[in-house]
């Protein structure tokens, strides 16, 4: 059914839909965003590379208003984040989906109900029709339509992420921010969300912020990658274009992950 | 030379972070003020929580209601004998039980099995990150999770007071029977013919004042919770302590204040 749906995405280079410029962010005395700038446009996956613990999850923290920035500026969909009210921001966010690194389900419900519990929440009077409707297509996007009754603690790791991708889908965002799909996953799940991230982006069409210290999941996932080094990002281009450098910092994260 | 531009605190860092923590306690109990009277009002949520913890502390409450009343009336008895005012006893227990006892230990049984659960249950779904899921799905975390839980403590408590002042009179009616023929009826017109309106007016403030102490406090523990599982041990932990500390202090407040009244 899924393979159906597929259309092939265009990247639209004259529609931004998010512009970071300028941002800096610190926690106490640790600057951990020293200037950012990065544009990502309709259609496409950006993947932000990294270490682990330098920074990269508090910029779609920052992206989604979860955070507010010391300075600089962040525009989503044509809207200056930091300077919304919070009925603003809940509209703005009601257009991005957020896949947390732990999944972040809800345990006390089982997998419906936390398809369900955004829509509910967020559509006033909606149809159990359409409930039931939105709940299978998103289901069947991530291919766990036989684990509708389950509870979060009885799936694996992978299904995890993808219920957890499924509970963003469901509100059909423009944009996907994605925060270590694949961490914590043997290589065939990761292969698997790999192919579920690329598959959201045709399907869904979406344009997706991939935060990732994983190299395959950059070279399979993204369009454009961001090497984030000390609080910056000091190469972006496709794949080739940011590894083809002398630069110890990002020779040796690419040495590192492809075990040279 | 001492240089202040370098000291980066107030004060010092302990009395700073007691003065931040209490500033965003207060923040967090207005918040609560404010959220609670803006729609949407999440009723379903709200009789969902207060039929879990009517559930949990029914039967710690039933039998320790119970026992108190057996227990106290037990040790009243031969004090009162020694005056020959034994018949003053379904009297006493009605004042003990109704004003003091009755309240007293539901709150406490409740801080502990009720408080900790919130402080838990908040707190294991802040370091997974549920709320910000939440928050991130345009859903308010603290609207759907702390003024749900705090109106149900406010509900359940004195609905669990009131049953437990009535098992705890039971039982002290149990163990006045054992030793006297005294009837059901006329015990119980005992007890509360002793008590004036502001008696039970006070109990019932007191039952309210208890629960919102118990669930706010719960779940500022729980929300705030850092670092890890050992967070939420942490939170749940101190969410017992405090609403404890503060379920004691608003004993002796409200008892005093209901002493001015009826003397003034």
């Amino acid at each position: 059914m899924m393979e159906n749906q597929q259309t092939t995405h265009i990247i639209q280079r004259d529609t931004p839909v998010i512009i970071i410029k300028n941002l800096y962010k610190s926690f106490d005395d640790l600057a951990v965003l020293k200037g950012v700038n990065l544009t990502v446009y309709k259609g496409e996956n950006v993947v932000v590379l990294g270490k682990s613990g330098s920074g990269k999850s508090v910029l779609i923290k920052i992206i989604i208003g979860l955070l507010k920035p010391d300075s600089g500026e962040v525009m989503v969909l044509g809207q200056e984040v930091d300077k919304l009210n919070e009925k603003e921001l809940n509209a703005l966010r009601l257009r991005i989906g957020f896949s947390f690194q732990s999944s972040a389900l809800y345990d006390s419900m089982n997998i419906r109900q936390n398809l369900e519990f955004p829509l509910t929440m967020n559509i006033k009077n909606i149809s159990k029709g359409d409930i039931e409707k939105a709940v299978v297509e998103v289901l069947d996007a991530v291919g766990l339509e036989n684990k509708m009754y389950e509870m979060p603690a009885d799936l694996s790791g992978g299904q995890r992420k993808r219920i957890g991708i499924a509970r963003t889908l469901i509100l059909r965002p423009e944009i996907m921010l994605y925060d270590e799909p694949t961490a914590g996953l043997d290589p065939i799940t990761c292969f698997e969300i790999n192919k579920l991230i690329k598959r959201v982006q045709k399907q869904f069409n979406t344009s997706s912020i991939i935060i990732t210290h994983d190299l395959t999941c950059a070279k399979e996932t993204g369009d454009r990658i961001a090497m984030f080094v000390d609080g910056k990002f000091t190469r972006v281009g496709d794949f080739k274009e940011v590894f083809d450098t002398t630069d110890e910092q990002v020779k040796g994260f690419y040495d590192y992950n492809f075990i040279k | 030379m001492f240089n202040i531009a370098s000291n980066k605190y107030l004060i010092t860092k302990r009395l700073d972070t007691f003065f931040l923590s209490v500033n965003k306690a207060y923040l967090f109990v207005i918040q609560f003020f404010k959220q609670v009277f803006i729609p949407p009002f999440y009723i379903k949520e709200v009789i969902n929580q207060c039929y879990e913890i009517g559930l949990k502390a029914l039967p710690l409450i039933t039998l320790t209601g119970f026992i108190i009343g057996i227990v106290f009336t037990k040790q009243s008895r031969p004090a009162l004998l020694e005056f020959g005012a034994a018949s003053w006893l379904p009297s006493l227990m009605g004042i003990a039980i109704i004003k003091a006892l009755g309240p007293l230990v539901t709150a406490l049984i409740c801080a502990g099995k009720v408080g900790s659960g919130i402080g838990a249950e908040l707190g294991s779904m802040r370091v997974t990150e549920q709320i910000d899921a939440m928050e991130v799905s345009a859903i308010n975390p603290f609207k759907y999770l702390v003024v749900s839980r705090v109106m149900a403590t406010m509900i359940t408590i004195p609905v669990l007071s009131f049953y437990c002042i009535m098992v705890g009179l039971l039982g002290s009616y149990v163990n006045v029977r054992a030793e006297e023929a005294t009837s059901f009826l006329t015990f119980f017109k005992n007890a509360f013919s002793t008590l004036q309106f502001l008696d039970l007016f006070t109990s019932v403030v007191k039952t309210i004042v208890f629960g919102f102490t118990i669930g706010i406090v719960g779940s500022y523990k729980g929300f705030y919770a850092t670092q890890g599982t050992r967070g939420v041990g942490k939170a749940a932990n101190q969410a017992v302590v405090m609403a404890m500390f503060l379920v004691f202090l608003e004993e002796v407040i409200i008892v005093q204040i209901s002493n001015w009244i009826r003397y003034y």
